[in-house]
């Protein structure tokens, strides 16, 4: 883990967490410089083994920012992406990763607060947990 | 050799990491940005601009795809919901495919985050911009995918600018439902008599506007209805609108949300209200726009009014100014002056925005006998009611702060706008609100009516406080918005949509039951059948991706190669 903290890659979607996360920006709200950001179309369409080669590769920690029941997309994204974390975490099981290092919370298009808030508090959780 | 030369293995990039002038490089020392990714596979042009989205930088643009041979860019600037198109279109205009352009966010989600940390904002752009150079080199040319739009808008809101709208909109030849919760249209300026800055009547300019309603038959007016839901997809929503218990759908190519505003409500006793001497601009609107001769209130003549400006504005969690309320109540004391020469009128006021034409106004009413004195933000009037009596003291800045009595027959408390409550909706067609209440548009400047939810417009007060001349415009921003889509018949959907390798597929059938939308179908002869997703029936949400169990469908833009890339860009310069 660098000196400036975990590293994390945050998964967006285009229509509605990164909006939330572009106004989080527009507030002026901080988090860690090591928060990083990804945007997909939707959370269901990510694949379990991205986040196990994201922390493989070095991140300290995934968040993914799901739309929660706003997805213009899929009435059951929710499921779907718990889903995909799930499965996400029994690879992680295998190779002996923690799987606190993966986070799933659902982030509007004007949670700005939310998102600063979460992602603040699962970089501390992360550092808790020493370098991945 | 042609610069669009596809089977060229390295495809040529240039990389563009905007300033915006202080926005990113007050933060973000862009020159390291351009060092750090200047040398990186592929990248053929990196430097700074202070606008990458000015003519000039545009220009710059294009000659370098002639001089380059370019295959693609990287802008890293602002939020891609900003400027995507402004840069596909550069693109096309250099005779690049638009989706071999890559938009890296290093403002709202770097240089605006991390305000607080100059050096992180730098190498966090670093990493972003080397992700997106990463990205950029795995884009493919893509080409839009082009479906038909249903021609016709509902308007929600019958307010002047909901009334506008939906008049320029048939005037274009497009269907509207004009959908409005109050049993009449006419919003607030339905309810008014003269109004500044032109003298015309309220009530008389909603008549006038219900008349041109009349003469369109394309426009149906739905009164004491509001809309309960959307479905549907971009030029083809599904929408449901409620009335007395009655429930229609209709499908729409576009929405345009008009609800307008509310005024502000102060507490009892602020002020003084809940008294009977002091009202709001509202209610003294009403009292001089009901009756004619000198001014009555509680049975008693009214010979001197005292105005306090921005009552329950700039204050607290209402930071903004609502804008029309100074010249709305300036307007009222002419109207006042009017009604009896004689009545002695004094306005207490913490800023006076008469902005525009609206000064002369302000010129005129202190001809017409009207004082001005002015307090300290954090020290405004003090209002005490002694049972028929009321005394007002100020503080008033323009005489060094002397303090001043008056015991005025009426306070008029010079209210401003405050954001409808309108959950039902706002969850209905899950608007953006921002965070003083009112509806968000993507860009006030750039795209002043569109939101983030696609097809979905606002305008009017629903957007931020706004004069009736400004909601009009709006009105007809979003009318002409709509219609540049609609007018058209088809609109140009995200080619961006998921792909099956066939080679790769094993006709499991897995991914079928994931697709909401039903665009997956499995074909094939002889045995090897293989899954096939319908360009047009595919949304892009890549939920199917995941389901494949051999790895097999991809979705453009998002490919595993992609993302895996971008992953191992965004930890570029990590120490081992
Ligand atoms: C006291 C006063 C004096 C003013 N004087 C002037 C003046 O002299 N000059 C001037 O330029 N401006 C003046 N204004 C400002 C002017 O009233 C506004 O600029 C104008 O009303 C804004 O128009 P709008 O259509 O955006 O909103 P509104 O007038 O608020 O209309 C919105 C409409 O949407 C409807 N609606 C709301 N929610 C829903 C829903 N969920 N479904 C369906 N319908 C819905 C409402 O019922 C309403 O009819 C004054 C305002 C006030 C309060």
């Amino acid at each position: 883990m660098p000196d400036a903290g975990p590293r994390v890659l945050v998964f967006s979607t285009n229509a509605i967490s990164d909006p939330g996360i572009d106004l989080a920006g527009s507030l002026h709200m901080h988090y860690s410089p090591e928060v990083v950001v990804l945007s997909l179309p939707c959370t269901s369409a990510i694949r379990p083994d991205w986040i196990v080669f994201a922390l493989e590769q070095g991140f300290d920690g995934v968040f993914i920012a799901s739309d929660g029941d706003e997805c213009a997309y899929l009435a059951d994204c929710a499921k779907r992406s718990a889903q995909i974390v799930g499965r996400a975490q029994d690879l992680l099981a295998i190779r002996g990763i923690d799987d606190r290092r993966v986070k799933m919370a659902a982030i509007c298009s004007v949670c700005a607060e939310s998102f600063t808030r979460q992602i603040r508090e699962f970089t501390a959780a992360l550092e808790t947990l020493g370098a991945a | 050799m042609s610069g669009r030369n596809e089977a060229r293995t390295e495809p040529r990039i240039a990389v563009y990491v905007c300033q915006c002038g202080g926005n990113i490089g007050d933060y973000v020392d862009t020159n390291q940005v351009v060092h750090a990714v200047k040398d990186l596979p592929g990248v053929v042009v990196a430097r700074h601009a202070m606008f990458t989205c000015s003519d000039s930088n545009q220009q710059e643009m294009i000659d370098d795809v002639a001089r380059e041979h370019l295959d693609g860019f990287v802008v890293a600037c602002c939020s891609p919901k900003l400027h995507t198109f402004t840069f596909r279109g550069v693109a096309e205009r250099a005779g690049v495919n638009p989706y071999r352009v890559a938009q890296v966010n290093i403002r709202e989600q770097c240089s605006w985050t991390h305000t607080d940390d100059p050096t992180g904002a730098t190498s966090k752009a670093m990493k972003l911009v080397t992700a997106g150079v990463e990205r950029a080199r795995l884009m493919k040319p893509l080409h839009p995918i082009e479906v038909p739009t249903t021609p016709r808008v509902a308007v929600v809101g019958g307010g002047v600018a909901g009334m506008r709208a939906a008049i320029a909109l048939a005037d274009v030849g497009l269907e509207v439902h004009l959908i409005e919760k109050e049993p009449e249209l006419g919003g607030h300026v339905g309810k008014l008599g003269a109004m500044y800055p032109h003298g015309t009547v309220g009530t008389e300019l909603v008549h006038r506007m219900l008349e041109e309603i009349d003469r369109r038959p394309g426009i149906e007016v739905h009164t004491g209805a509001v809309v309960s839901a959307k479905s549907g997809t971009f030029g083809n929503y599904r929408i449901a609108i409620e009335s007395v218990g009655l429930r229609t759908e209709v499908t729409v190519g576009q929405i345009v949300v008009a609800t307008g505003f509310d005024s502000y409500e102060p507490a009892t006793g602020e002020f003084g209200y809940g008294s009977p001497r002091v009202v709001t601009l509202p209610e003294f609107r009403r009292l001089l726009d009901e009756a004619e001769g000198p001014i009555v209130r509680d049975g008693r003549p009214v010979r001197s009014i005292a105005y306090i400006y921005c009552v329950g504005s700039r204050c607290g969690d209402r930071t903004y100014c609502s804008r029309y309320c100074c010249s709305a109540a300036v307007h009222a004391s002419l109207l006042a002056a009017e009604r009896d020469p004689s009545v002695r009128q004094y306005h207490l006021y913490r800023d006076l925005r008469t902005y525009g034409r609206n000064e002369v106004m302000f010129g005129e009413s202190r001809k017409r006998g009207s004082y001005y004195l002015r307090f300290a933000d954090d020290d405004p009037p003090l209002v005490s009611i002694d049972g028929e009596r009321i005394r007002l003291t100020v503080h008033d800045l323009l005489t060094a702060g002397a303090e001043l009595a008056l015991e005025p027959d009426l306070v008029v408390l010079v209210t401003g706008m405050v954001p409808r409550a309108n959950d039902e909706l706002i969850g209905a067609l899950k608007l953006p609100v921002g965070r003083d209440g009112f509806l968000n548009e993507i860009h006030p400047k750039l795209r002043p009516v569109e939101t983030v939810v696609d097809g979905v417009l606002i305008a009017g007060a629903c957007q931020a406080p706004k004069s009736s001349a400004e909601s009009v415009t709006s009105g007809l921003a979003a009318a002409a918005q709509a219609a540049a889509v609609l007018r058209r018949g088809v609109a140009s959907l995200d080619p961006q949509v998921a792909i099956v390798d066939s080679g790769a597929c094993d006709g499991c059938g897995e991914c079928i039951g994931s697709c909401p939308f039903g665009a997956i179908e499995m074909t094939g002869t002889g045995g090897t059948v293989v899954a096939t997703i319908a360009a047009a029936g595919c949304k892009g949400c890549g939920a199917c991706t995941p389901t494949c169990p051999r790895n097999a469908i991809d979705l453009q833009g998002y490919t595993d190669a992609q993302v895996r890339a971008t992953i191992a860009g965004l930890l570029a310069g990590r120490a081992t």
